[in-house]
């Protein structure tokens, strides 16, 4: 029973990660049209850049303070600082998925296999950027320490930094509920997810609509890549593109531009992933694999998509 | 003549297809022009090279005297012009109250509201189902929520693609009578094949056959004229 809620909460945390990777991939591609195999590198981005601001700052109060580091506000600065590293690593994803937007998906709309080719080289430049920057070795991601260790209820264990995830994953959830079913903003994407060319007659700048939901994805994105670094205990830079792949299968099975698909999806994918990487690792990929393939065959446009 | 929109010898291609070839045509403010015309005559292509979705390779297109050719489709529809394309270009997963809404650009201007008020009025259909997804309502419905999200803006012209198209006729009845009220407010630039319905509402009409204008006049001229219509819309006078 332990084991299980274990594995549930583990699940939990990973679906909510690869929530947020797909949730701008699923929105980028029902709305724009544009499969975008850039965005693991960008949240791969997120995670590089978020984990050097916080160990950065981390290191500079360490250094500036003598003994700092046995003070009791030390673990209060340290989460800051991990904070303003998320927050770091968002913009520097926003900014990233705009200059790409701009610069490389925009004069190919339309076309799916220039966009398909341009992405491709654009993840593997931002890879290879990231050799460049940071090495090509494992780098160790820190969780902050009030977030590190476990609370025990009961019989059952509860790892802190896994529930913050969760929570995360949640309230972000809630933001994206609200942006989209609340707003006007919203209200043009789900129309343009339907009908792109009839929003444009309503007399909708379609382009700018395209772009924020770009950069929001690609923030979405980097906020998953930079909770993913202390949740795996390090950062390498093929990271984002192994997760890429799961949070394509989280599109798929929860159905294009469905932002609550995603997260459903992302829920099943990680909880399956827990649990097969627990009892049988070596089928963990292949299940969700045919999952995604039992899905597209009952439901070609996701469990909760309208486009095939 | 006083002319709200103005087309001179518009040329549009799609992909390598020749679709208009010299489409001119003049829309006179406060009346329902009529395009009528084949299939394939290119009668839906002038509506979206109006609207810069399918946008001219030669010619103009004049809105007011400024022209608009080059202009993309959202500021296009920004200086007032409403369309309800053929297939009623509705949001399904939206509700009605969500496709309306998406169209008003200024949620407080009291002349929105009142024409909102109006048209719920002329559709009160739309009013029942208000809460509903706009994918759940019958197509003489979808076609009223197409209608009442193109005039609700205060657009100055309306063009509206085969309103009539797969209707039964008692909603052709309907429409007839919703449009003839709507033209008392703004300009309707009209599509359709149902010469029944065009000559009910329409005061002028243009005829395009292979993607030129062929002919323009007073729609009761045309409704006189067997040979005109014989000719170019393919109707023949019942001899029974």
């Amino acid at each position: 029973m332990e084991q299980i809620f274990v594995l549930t909460l583990n699940g939990l945390a990973t679906g909510m990660l690869i929530f947020l990777i797909a949730a701008g991939l699923s929105l980028i591609f029902g709305l724009m049209d544009v499969l975008n195999f850039s965005h693991g590198a960008l949240s791969m981005w997120g995670a590089y850049v978020g984990l050097w601001i916080y160990t950065g700052l981390d290191q500079f109060w360490l250094q500036k303070l003598s003994g700092f580091n046995t003070s009791p506000w030390y673990p209060m600065v340290n989460i800051l600082d991990f904070f303003v590293g998320i927050l770091g690593g968002m913009l520097v994803g926003a900014l990233l998925g705009w200059l790409v937007e701009k610069y490389m998906i925009r004069p190919v709309y339309g076309n799916h296999v220039q966009q398909i080719l341009i992405t491709m080289g654009v993840m593997l430049v931002l890879s290879e950027a990231i050799k460049l920057f940071w090495g090509s070795n494992l780098i160790a991601a820190p969780v902050p320490l009030m977030l590190d260790g476990s609370w025990q209820i009961g019989s059952l264990v509860v790892i802190k930094y896994r529930l913050t995830i969760i929570i995360i994953g949640l309230i972000v959830l809630g933001a994206l509920y609200w942006l989209m079913q609340k707003t006007k903003i919203g209200l043009y994407v789900r129309a343009g997810v339907q009908n792109k060319e009839m929003v444009q007659t309503l007399g909708i700048n379609v382009r700018k609509v395209f772009t924020l939901v770009f950069i929001l994805g690609t923030s979405l994105a980097a906020l998953g890549g930079m909770l993913m670094g202390p949740f795996m205990n390090q950062v390498y830079p093929s990271m984002g593109i192994e997760k890429q792949l799961l949070a394509f299968i989280v599109v798929v099975i929860g159905g294009m531009g469905s932002i609550f698909g995603s997260a459903v999806a992302g829920m099943i994918v990680g909880i399956s992933e827990a649990f097969m990487l627990y009892f049988i690792p070596d089928a963990a990929l292949a299940v969700n694999v045919l999952l995604m393939a039992f899905v597209l065959l009952i439901k070609p446009s996701g469990l909760f998509g309208e486009r095939g | 003549m006083n002319s709200l929109l103005k087309l001179n010898e518009v040329n549009t291609h799609i992909n390598q297809f020749h679709i208009l070839q010299g489409v001119s045509l003049e829309i006179p403010i406060h009346q329902v022009t009529v395009l009528l015309g084949r299939n394939g005559a290119g009668k839906t292509t002038t509506l979206r090279t109006i609207m810069g979705l399918t946008p001219a390779s030669k010619g103009q297109v004049l809105w007011q005297e400024k022209d608009i050719t080059a202009l993309p489709t959202y500021k296009i529809a920004q200086l007032g012009i409403g369309f309800v394309p053929e297939d009623q270009g509705i949001f399904p997963l939206l509700t009605v109250a969500e496709n309306i809404k998406i169209a008003i650009q200024d949620e407080n201007d009291k002349q929105t509201q009142e024409n909102l008020e109006w048209i719920l009025n002329i559709f009160p259909d739309l009013k029942i189902a208000w809460k509903r997804p706009a994918g759940h309502l019958s197509g003489g419905q979808k076609q009223m929520l197409s209608i009442a999200r193109a005039f609700i803006n205060n657009n100055t012209l309306l063009l509206i693609d085969e309103p009539s198209k797969g209707l039964a006729p008692i909603m052709v009845h309907a429409l007839i009578e919703a449009i003839q009220e709507i033209k008392s407010k703004t300009t309707i630039l009209l599509v359709e094949q149902n010469f029944y319905m065009a000559s009910r509402v329409g005061e002028t009409f243009y005829i395009l056959d292979d993607g030129k204008t062929v002919y323009q006049g007073n729609i009761k001229e045309l409704v006189e004229n067997e040979n005109l219509k014989r000719k170019h819309l393919g109707i023949y006078k019942k001899t029974v």
